[in-house]
């Protein structure tokens, strides 16, 4: 178990190592000159230079390279020399209101999945089995912006039972502003879980102990709920670290849909104004939380089923 | 295609019907399979005739009033400039449908190859490939998009390119693994005692059996493609305006809802049934082919 904790955490690193060079590479792979791009055509030739020095652009390669990476390590992104402030500063400033919409989203996504996934392995194989497992594909097919500008046209704009714009004052404010977005991410997972949740109930509603549990007279729903949903439910949450990806995606649309703020309404900001170390630091913050998030997925999978620890 | 002759008519008539015949006999007992593959017929033809479909000019803004519900002139309204929104959806479903063909043909081409590589190739090769495989892999894929597009500038070669890359890595995964299988299996082991070359070994036998999973895997991410480009020209990182797009479209409506809800009706219907269309089709592939597919990756 050590030595697969051991091995998969250099393989984390490893693997940011190589984004954060790749990333690097790829912005000085871009033909033309960084700051003409930022200052645009009319710049004289002074600013050019200042921004270049500003920029760290005047010196060689692999300096430019070392010294991104000694930033990086203490915590250092860059700096965004639009607004003059570190970008670390504004990625962190915005990534709880991604990360609360996430939660949420998560908290919709189980509260619609797992009810779902219970009751069709109940009703095993019957029309209603058939119709839920049709419904829970659909989910996952329709994209999560598609989803968000419909939940704006009916519950905001037609029906103006929830707010859509914005995040809303104070506490409870901001939890119904937060209702429909994390509503329009959640429901793409719930085709996940549910399915994931039948499977596993299906297995160990087929188990002895659920049997012996019958022959006691207790109610299938009493036994679904008490004996069988925590165990069914371990599958689900070794997946939540691989959803993690898939979940900071969809936050991107949803926040410029329903105008949130947030690490993904702040990459598209900086991609429309070419504001390089903005983008980057939202590309290098999101990709250690998610090779953070399936490393410990990883982890959790392996502490659980020792199986999986050959592999690597 | 070879054919035999057969001397009862009834097997004549199995033989002539081909393999193709017997694939869509057994799609048609799988009813989403086939619900998913109508729809794709249909949204593929109305692609390539769409400009016989077509009541107006896409483009031409003002050919009615601004922003005018569904009439007999004008079959979904009109948007923002006057332009007839129908035309702009049937027009709309090219770009998704030649992204998601292109981008996922070179990502196909480029991981098999790849792939093979790495299955047959040196140790360290492989270790190295995997990495950098594993590396794409942990991009979140549309923010990593965003990023090059932000880099290289919204266009729709660049996302097509983006598309590709982020693909990539999966099926070059899939294919390594299977080319590792067979690696050791004894037909290559005695094609290999008999002088042939690894190029050959490959491209003749290893191919054959690799490529067969992998067009299900590609099947499968269809839809997923299909939703990053609308998503991308939904956040105004696609092809550039006047251009219909259903993404396109979808934004256009956005901007307008409180005034009118059939723009954001109009763009958004045909991208809920191209992703629910090819999902359908995909599974009922997988379903057919291989069921434990999706468990290798």
């Amino acid at each position: 178990m050590w030595l697969y904790f051991a091995k998969r955490t250099i393989l984390a690193v490893a693997i940011i190592a190589i984004a954060v060079t790749l990333l690097f590479l790829m912005i000085m792979a871009v033909p033309g000159d960084p700051a003409v791009v930022m200052l645009g055509p009319r710049a004289t030739l002074e600013m050019k230079e200042q921004l270049h020095q500003q920029m760290g652009l005047d010196k060689p390669l692999v300096v430019q390279i070392g010294t991104f990476f000694g930033g990086l390590l203490r915590g250092d992104l860059g700096f965004d020399v639009f607004s003059r402030r570190p970008v670390a500063d504004i990625v962190f400033e915005q990534l709880p209101y991604t990360i609360e919409l996430i939660l949420v989203s998560i908290l919709w996504a189980v509260v619609i999945a797992v009810p779902l996934g219970c009751f069709s392995a109940m009703r095993r194989n019957t029309l209603v089995d058939h119709v839920v497992g049709v419904v829970t594909v659909a989910t996952i097919a329709i994209p999560s912006f598609v989803m968000a500008v419909y939940a704006v046209l009916i519950f905001a704009v037609s029906l103006r039972w929830l707010p859509a714009i914005g995040v809303g004052n104070g506490f409870w404010d901001g939890l119904t502003y937060l209702v429909l977005p994390a509503f329009a991410i959640g429901i793409g997972w719930v085709g996940y879980i549910s399915r994931l949740v039948r499977a596993s109930m299906l297995e160990i509603l087929g188990e002895n102990h659920v049997r012996t549990a019958r022959s006691f007279g207790i109610s299938e729903w009493r036994i679904v709920a008490r004996y069988a949903l925590p165990l069914a439910i371990l599958p689900t949450v070794t997946i939540l670290g691989i959803g993690v990806a898939w979940l900071l995606s969809s936050a991107v649309f949803i926040e410029v849909v329903f105008a949130r703020p947030g690490i993904g309404a702040l990459i598209v900001n900086a991609v429309n104004t070419r504001n390089y170390p903005v983008v980057m630091g939202v590309v290098l913050v999101s990709t250690v939380i998610i090779v953070t998030a399936t490393t410990l997925s990883d982890l959790v999978n392996a502490f659980l089923d020792p199986r999986t620890r050959e592999k690597l | 295609m070879v054919s035999f002759e057969a001397d009862t008519p009834e097997i004549n008539d199995a033989i002539d019907t081909g393999a193709f015949g017997a694939f869509l006999r057994q799609l048609c007992k799988n009813r989403l399979g086939t619900l998913g593959g109508v729809l794709v017929v249909l949204i593929a033809a109305i692609a390539v005739l769409a400009p016989l479909i077509v009541t107006h000019d896409p483009i031409q803004i003002m050919v009615g009033p601004r922003l005018a519900a569904p009439s007999l002139d004008f079959l979904l309204g009109t948007d923002q400039l006057g332009r007839d929104t129908f035309s702009r959806v049937i027009m709309g479903g090219r770009i998704p449908l030649l992204v998601a063909f292109a981008s996922l043909g070179g990502a196909l081409a480029v991981g098999v190859v790849l792939g093979l590589i790495a299955g047959f190739g040196p140790r360290w090769l492989d270790n190295l490939l995997l990495l950098i495989f594993d590396t794409i892999r942990s991009f979140p894929s549309i923010i990593f998009a965003l990023a090059i597009i932000a880099l290289l500038g919204p266009s729709l070669v660049n996302i097509i390119l983006v598309i590709a890359i982020t693909c990539m890595p999966g099926y070059a995964r899939v294919a390594r693994t299977q080319a590792q299988a067979l690696q050791s299996s004894e037909y290559i082991a005695a094609e290999r005692s008999m002088g042939a070359g690894t190029t050959r070994i490959l491209a003749v036998h290893v191919l054959p059996n690799v490529i067969g999973p992998l067009v299900i895997l590609v099947s499968m991410d269809v839809p997923a493609v299909i939703a990053t480009s609308a998503g991308l020209s939904f956040l105004g990182m696609g092809v550039r305006p006047p251009t219909p797009d259903w993404g396109a479209i979808l934004n256009d409506g956005y901007s307008y809802i409180n005034q009118t809800p059939w723009i954001v009706i109009a763009g958004g219907i045909p991208i809920i049934l191209a992703t629910l269309g090819f999902t359908f089709l995909g599974e009922a592939l997988r379903d057919m082919f291989d069921p434990k597919l999706r468990k290798d990756l």
